[in-house]
């Protein structure tokens, strides 16, 4: 099956299989472990019962999501040096840290307070269970801050010196943590995470709305969700632009790429809307373009001079048709973002909230727009800084293993069968939790469908009063 | 001669308590996916499962640690042991990833539980079988020109490595019953403690044969174990393995709760320690030393400074999550 490509082509899909399965995880429960706080803290606050049943609807669904998360990303953490040994040989003194920081200050963080967040509340009380949900939606942010550092280091990288065997070897800390690219990165990762986890959040309050307008569950999560998009996905455009600048300054070939600019324009150069790219040619053929507004974007002048991949050694390109395409698909989706939100303002404000029915079913179709949103993101960026690990300075047909092609082929082909069964019928429960309309006493993640109970160990006698936990709320 | 605890000789020990760590807690909840099939559907595999859901993300954890802090502080070693150990550790995250999932998946799906059950098996299976071979492979050395693997993709399959393989399946199920015998009360003790006594007489022996195979793979390591002077100190180990193998037979057939699970614990850490015996300072044996491997000290100094006051707070929060769900797991919890 996989007999026409070379070890490094298959180690390379088999990454960017593993990874965009393994980022779906995270890039809904850094949002969803927020959610869940806010939803939390409300309840507490306030205690209206609503904010319960929902912390309580959304905490099976995050159950399921964070497994999967976990254990996809138990593989990536081996598969640096499974199959990109001489790029972990060689980097591993920079990145390696940056990651261990990560497992120390986030991982055990998160996987020590998840089991008190799921199965906890009748042991600790409300409060202390706040504490927990807290600790792992801090946790998941802290994750995201160290390893976009190592990413970003990877795209731009500064403060290290190179040693006799060729590894890079840090020289000042700081200034590689908070590398040119990574606070734009780190941004606008956050606001992409906040962003899908209001899309799920929103679509499914929208399915419910449309079967049951006044389902009051439904009104509260969509109205969050709208809310938040509304607010962010303005935000996040603004965000993708600096980062956009950023880029430009430090890695310009990923810029040609995402432009098409397979030609210099010493007088402006033109936005190309839409095209089909020719590697070979080295021209996009049939392009849709304005001329001098991207000269206007990036440049912020419509006569700038830009240049071009033709300025560039052929060498170094990237392959264009996949930066050049995912960069519009999650350019596209964004604007739908902004269109979403900006409706769902103006049904707000004209008090139709809850009944306007297209509003619902344009929500809905959105629910999976982030993901999608956020994989073409990170394809243009990988794919951008190609043919590079560190971009400029270590080519990735020199970071591979020394493994044969039907090593890799093997494992490839394990994965992608194991991960379609696996993240498939996860997929599935989740979206079965998904169509049950959320309801007054709403059941958590520590009671199984059928009835049993999922608590491990029993006190001996209760160690919170009962009063005062979450059973007797309800 | 380098001082004795300079930067690298210190994470090759923060390392090994990483992976000791790992043991430690994973081993017991690989040990129950590994005995699950013993148990009958119903109570009995629900009480095993409650016994470790609230705690086994974490306690996977640690062998992120351990991977991550490998790459770090040795990124040599990582780099050439992982490509030479390719088979089984993909097979590893693998079997990982199905019997993770199965924690949740059960729960959600009573329709399939018994597909969701079978997973959970045969990725502890998997997963205890490929890290009992990756050491075994480790140990009998790997093929390494200039700074990267040199050998075939699969090297790792040898008799020694097999055995190494089905002797860790024997010590994590033993894992599994005892703790199960110190979490569970009436059936599912029983069930466990008729499981765990085989069980001890089984690791006892695979620990004896692997650890008489072992000094005879390389001149380094029966020079390690029996040059004199060093002799009176490496004899200790074996004495300790054999007190505690006495012991845990004893409190086995006294009924003890507690004790099964420690001793056990107790012949791991000696295991560990023997496997320190052998290839220390080697990290990989007979080719690249921890000093060779070690990340340059700008590296190493600064996760230390993380790890010693992050890894004391992970252990007391670690701790306080095991001391939330303490207690036994029993058939009161069903209703």
């Amino acid at each position: 099956m996989f007999d026409q490509y070379d070890a490094l082509l298959l180690a390379r899909f088999q990454f960017a299989f593993t990874v965009s399965f393994h980022f779906i995880f995270p890039a809904f429960s850094i949002g969803l472990a927020s959610y869940l706080a806010v939803l939390e803290g409300l309840w507490l606050w306030t205690k209206h019962e609503v904010y319960l049943n929902l912390f309580k609807y959304w905490l099976k669904i995050f159950a399921l999501a964070f497994a999967m998360g976990v254990v996809s990303g138990i593989v990536m953490s081996y598969q640096f040096g499974t199959n990109w040994s001489v790029f972990s040989d060689k980097v591993g003194p920079v990145i390696g840290p940056l990651m261990a920081y990560e497992v120390m200050t986030a991982f055990f963080l998160e996987a020590g307070f998840l089991g008190v967040m799921l199965f906890g509340m009748t042991r600790v009380g409300p409060r202390l269970h706040f504490v927990a949900t807290l600790a792992v939606a801090t946790g998941t942010f802290i994750s995201a801050f160290w390893i976009l550092s190592a990413n970003s280091w990877m795209q731009t990288p500064v403060g290290y010196a190179v040693n006799a065997a060729g590894q890079f070897v840090p020289e000042n800390w700081l200034t590689i943590i908070f590398n040119p690219s990574f606070p734009y990165r780190l941004v606008h990762t956050v606001f992409a995470a906040y962003l899908t986890t209001a899309l799920v959040v929103g679509g499914v309050g929208a399915w419910h709305l449309l079967r049951e307008r006044s389902n009051p569950g439904a009104r509260v999560m969509f109205s969050m969700a709208m809310g938040m998009i509304a607010l962010v996905a303005p935000l996040q455009i603004l965000a993708g632009d600096m980062h956009g600048l950023n880029t430009l300054e430090h890695q310009p070939t990923k810029v040609m790429a995402m432009e098409g600019h397979f030609e210099s324009h010493p007088e402006g150069a033109p936005l190309i809307l839409f095209g089909i790219p020719d590697q070979q040619a080295g021209t996009v053929r049939d392009a849709i373009s304005i001329p001098k507004v991207s000269s206007l974007i990036l440049r912020h002048e419509l006569n700038a001079p830009m240049k071009g991949l033709d300025t560039i050694d052929r060498a170094n390109w990237p392959y264009v048709p996949v930066v050049f395409w995912s960069f519009r698909i999650m350019v596209g989706l964004g604007m739908l973002m902004l269109a979403l939100g900006t409706l769902s303002l103006l049904a707000r404000f004209r008090g139709g909230l809850y009944t306007w029915r297209p509003l619902h079913w344009f929500a809905l179709a959105m629910a999976p727009a982030g993901f999608v949103a956020v994989i073409a993101g990170w394809v243009t960026t990988e794919a951008g800084r190609q043919p590079f690990t560190v971009y400029g300075l270590l080519r990735t047909a020199a970071s591979a293993s020394p493994l044969e092609a039907p090593a890799v082929a093997a494992s490839l082909l394990a994965f992608i069968v194991v991960y379609f069964i696996v993240f498939g019928a996860g997929t599935g429960y989740i979206l079965k939790l998904m169509r049950h309309a959320p309801h007054s006493g709403e059941s958590g993640p520590e009671a199984g469908p059928d009835g049993l109970i999922r608590t491990a160990g029993i006190t001996p006698a209760p160690a919170v009063n009962p009063a005062r936990t979450l059973g007797a709320e309800v | 001669m380098p001082p004795f605890l300079d930067l690298p000789t210190l994470w090759a020990f923060i390392i090994a308590f990483a992976v000791f760590a790992y043991v430690v807690m994973d081993g017991f909840d690989l040990g129950i996916g590994l005995l699950f099939p013993f148990f009958r559907p119903g109570p009995e595999r629900d009480s095993a499962m409650n016994s470790v859901a609230p705690v086994w993300d974490g306690n996977e954890t640690w062998l992120v640690l351990g991977g991550g802090g490998l790459m770090a502080a040795f990124p040599l070693a990582y780099a050439i042991i992982l490509p030479a150990l390719y088979a089984p550790l993909i097979a590893m995250v693998l079997a990982l990833v199905l019997r993770g999932v199965a924690f949740e998946f059960r729960w959600r799906d009573p329709a399939h539980r018994r597909y969701w059950d079978l997973a959970f098996t045969t990725g502890s299976m998997v997963a205890t079988l490929a890290q009992g071979i990756t050491l075994g492979a480790l140990l009998q050395g790997i093929v390494v020109e200039g700074r990267s693997y040199a050998g075939g993709w699969w090297d790792w399959l040898t008799p020694f490595s097999l055995l190494v393989g089905a002797s860790l399946v024997v010590g994590y199920a033993l894992l599994g019953a005892t703790w199960l015998i110190m979490k569970s009360e009436g059936p599912l003790q029983e069930h466990s403690y008729r499981l765990a006594r085989p069980l001890a007489i089984g690791l006892i022996l695979c620990i004896g044969s692997v650890s008489a195979v072992t000094p005879l793979l390389s001149g380094a390591y029966y020079t390690r174990w029996f040059a004199w002077p060093q002799v009176l100190f490496t004899a200790q180990v074996p004495l300790l393995v054999c007190i505690c193998a006495a012991l845990l037979l004893l409190a086995l057939s006294r009924g003890r709760e507690r004790w099964p699970f420690l001793l056990t614990l107790g012949l791991f850490a000696l295991s560990l320690l023997g496997l320190g015996v052998s290839i220390f300072p080697d990290v990989v044996p007979n080719a690249v030393t921890i000093h060779q491997a070690a990340a340059p000290p700008s590296s190493l100094l600064f996760m230390l400074v993380g790890a010693s006051v992050l890894i004391p707070i992970i252990l007391a929060y670690t701790g306080y999550s095991y001391w939330v769900f303490r207690g036994k797991t029993g058939h009161e919890g069903y209703h």
